[in-house]
């Protein structure tokens, strides 16, 4: 019995190799992206990464129509891209399994927002899973592709981050040689037009009905039955802090959280004298459960903001507080995340700051432009939303606000559903500025390959989109590609582009640089010819500081990109040969 | 067992953490890490958590469970004190790093942290990793030295350490590695 220490969603991709997959489609997002690098290792399965999840989910649609089995994996806000086929395919069903994993982010580590995905099963009539642990991702992947082609429904794996990035055994199994079904036409099945669509609704519901009996005697669902004085119905990381803030109590741990298992929820509260629903998030079993007339208590008593702790619920359940042995009694500084030294988005950020315009902002590396010194964006909402949200602002501000501001976004966030933003500028007569930062990487995700970087996810080479030929190729004349490290030419060719009374694009082009073709070798170092003028700190960079002595530049970090060269009036900033 | 590491995004905690992992896992105990990738890891505050024994049920390791806490850097090491059991080794790499108030000037980098912990009689190892990952012919393994030192400290074998780098640490790398963790072990 081979057993290994995977992450969670490592262990994901294992349950996916194990149950037979063939076809893969996910766009990266933390903190689900990894379940994809991994199935990528694997040559028995196809994998890619789609421009964004909506793209994704239809190309492992139309893989289960087709007879494959099928998964995509992204993070909680993907759902919210690719909900439109989710809510069809529920109608449509499948023919080979299709899978969804999605991963939410309960304390926001690396999110937006703290949506539960839960609501989502809720919502599109979908089977839920929830792993506790990797060995349950392994385990409970191959069972969504059992219920999913024994129901014939789409089957959605929840994960939350303390589970994707948590490591812990898994016991490896073979994989599976599921055959690709053939592939059949069938209209009434896969065409959802109203006449077909209202049957098939029928079907949905019935489905979700025969899915909530099955759960009463799944192996997904699990009582554990200790002391009765206190009941405990949980899943996921919530059953882990559970089971380590009360280990004598009995648990209904959930496996299955949509639809849910009545007949074993209501004789599990009919054993206990007390009943505790604990759930991160949102109260989505617990509603549930008090729909079916059932006395619990849950977020009366828990809050419905941030990650659970087995101390957290010892407090509000029992009453017992914990504290610290050793405190710090001084109030000492925050370590917020910061760009890079050598970051390609730091020469763009300086120069917008410096021009004082609003910045309308996007999902990536580069929100990290909001942050002092820099402190250049104005707004962040969704990927892709700095094009449209800018051509909605010149709309209500009028022409002159176009000459003061512009919208950032990735090369990645662009091709994911920014170029939609650019057609409608063209379309509707905006004359606003987009500034795309194209680092020839997916960066804040930890370097993922997307349509302009030439390279598939299995490392391939693949045609290359040419953002340039894009945008001229929506409607856009004036596009200009430009050095962000060229600080003075990148100024004038903004100002350039905020006069042109027309939708423009800069490309500011410069590779990542933590990517190796950055070519970053040695480190800067500050001369005696140092005036003290403070211009170097302008950049937020973390490799330099200001001492009592003036700025120096920590060895360290830097990497001698030589942008802090580039901005010293005095000369004083030189590479320090190695 | 509660082993808390903790640093700057980019240090490396996550490898060094999936070594201590490797370890435990050798040493026939239920292990569970739980890491953070994603935003903080573009040079914010990071922590990864390795926790081993009989049974293992929250991954996570809260205020006042860590048995052991191996700090990159020295601010890092003074913000995770309340994670600290009584009674805890607290092993610090002397070494610091500005963290954005401080470059900017909005707040000052607090003076004589080691001192200051070890006043509240605390145990604590310090080592200057940095230099030793030079002499061991890479800055990028200040990690790999820290493990170095904590394996020293710890009630694991010498050969279950030398094991779990080989676990943990790709090929191309180990031997660097290895030196690294030696200098770190003699230190």
């Amino acid at each position: 019995m081979m057993k290994k220490l995977m992450l969670g969603n490592e262990a994901i991709a294992r349950g996916a190799y194990e149950a037979g997959v063939h076809v893969v489609s996910s766009y990266p997002g933390t903190p689900s992206t990894e379940i994809t690098e991994f199935i990528a290792k694997y040559d028995e399965i196809y994998a890619e990464w789609a421009p964004n999840e909506k793209v994704a989910v239809e190309v492992a649609s139309g893989a289960a129509i087709a007879g494959g089995r099928a998964l995509s994996a992204m993070k909680h806000v993907g759902v919210n891209v690719a909900a439109d086929p989710l809510f069809t395919m529920s109608y449509i069903g499948v023919n080979g399994g299709l899978v969804l994993c999605v991963a939410d982010d309960p304390g926001m580590h690396s999110s937006q927002n703290e949506q539960d995905s839960r609501n989502y099963a809720v919502a599109a009539k979908v089977p839920m899973l929830e792993p506790a642990d990797s060995q349950e991702c392994c385990d409970f992947v191959k069972q969504a592709f059992e219920i999913s082609e024994a129901y014939d429904t789409p089957v959605m794996v929840r994960l939350t981050t303390r589970v994707a990035h948590s490591q812990s055994e898994v016991i490896l199994s073979p994989r599976a040689e599921i055959p690709v079904k053939a592939y059949e036409k069938n209209a009434a099945k896969n065409v959802m037009v109203p006449a077909n669509a209202r049957p098939k609704h029928v079907v949905v519901e019935e489905r979700m009905n025969a899915l909530s009996e099955a759960g009463n005697t799944s192996s997904l669902n699990r009582v554990e039955l200790q002391d009765t004085k206190i009941g405990i119905i949980t899943a996921g990381i919530a059953y882990q802090y559970a089971r380590e803030a009360f280990p004598d109590a009995s648990f209904l741990k959930l496996g299955m959280i949509h639809p849910l298992p009545k007949k074993l929820i209501a004789d599990f509260v009919s054993k206990v004298d007390v009943c505790y629903v604990i759930e991160e998030l949102d109260p989505v079993l617990e509603r549930q459960i008090k729909a079916m007339s059932l006395s619990v208590r849950g977020k009366e008593l828990l809050t419905e903001i941030g990650e659970y702790s087995a101390s957290l619920l010892r407090e509000k359940l029992a009453d017992m507080q914990s504290k610290p042995v050793y405190e710090v009694e001084e109030t000492i500084p925050v370590r917020p995340p910061v760009m890079c030294p050598g970051c390609s988005h730091r020469g763009v950020f300086y120069v917008l700051n410096k021009l004082k315009l609003a910045v309308s902002g996007d999902i990536g590396c580069y929100s990290l432009g909001y942050a002092k010194p820099l402190d250049s964006m104005d707004s962040i909402i969704c990927m892709g939303a700095s094009i449209s949200g800018l051509h909605g602002m010149e709309k209500a501000q009028g022409r002159k606000f176009a000459e003061k501001s512009v919208a950032v976004l990735g090369d990645s966030t662009f091709l994911h559903s920014g170029v939609t933003g650019l057609m409608n500028m063209v379309y509707n007569k905006s004359t606003s500025t987009v500034i795309i930062l194209d680092n020839s990487i997916t960066g804040m995700t930890g370097h993922q390959d997307n349509p302009a970087t030439g390279f598939t996810v299995k490392g391939e080479t693949t045609r290359q989109v040419d953002l340039k030929q894009l945008c001229h190729g929506v409607g856009v004349d004036l596009v200009t590609v430009a050095d962000p490290f060229d600080i003075d030419n990148f100024e004038k060719v903004v100002k350039m582009h905020l006069a042109a009374e027309e939708p423009s694009v800069i490309i500011a082009q410069r590779p990542c640089a933590l990517l190796k073709k950055a070519g970053y070798t040695g480190c800067c170092t500050i001369t005696d010819a140092c005036k003290n003028c403070k211009m170097c700190m302008k950049l937020g960079c973390p490799a330099i500081s200001m001492t009592d002595q003036g700025p120096v530049i920590d060895e360290t970090l830097c990497n001698g990109c030589g942008l802090c060269e580039h901005v010293c009036k005095f000369g004083a900033i030189v590479q320090k040969k190695s | 067992m509660n082993i808390m590491i903790v640093g700057v995004g980019g240090q490396g905690t996550l490898l060094a953490s999936r070594i201590v992992g490797a370890a435990a896992l050798r040493a026939g105990q239920q292990v569970k890490l739980s890491e953070v990738h994603g935003m903080s890891q573009r040079g914010g505050s990071v922590v990864t958590y390795v926790k081993y024994g009989e049974r293992v049920d929250s991954p996570v390791i809260e205020k006042g469970e860590a048995d052991i806490i191996i700090a990159f850097e020295e601010l890092e090491a003074y913000r995770n004190l309340p994670y600290l059991k009584k009674d805890g080794v607290l092993i610090i790499n002397t070494q610091k790093t500005n963290p954005m108030p401080v470059i900017t000037g909005a707040m000052t980098y607090p003076v004589h942290i080691p001192e200051t912990i070890q006043e509240k009689g605390i145990k604590v190892i310090l080592c200057d990793a940095l230099e030793l990952a030079k002499k061991a012919g890479s800055i990028k393994t200040v990690n790999v030295a820290l493990i170095g030192v904590m394996a020293k400290n710890s009630s694991l074998s010498k050969d279950i350490w030398e094991g779990a780098l080989t676990d943990a640490v790709p090929p191309k790398f180990l031997a660097m590695n290895q030196q690294a963790f030696t200098l770190g072990y003699q230190s």
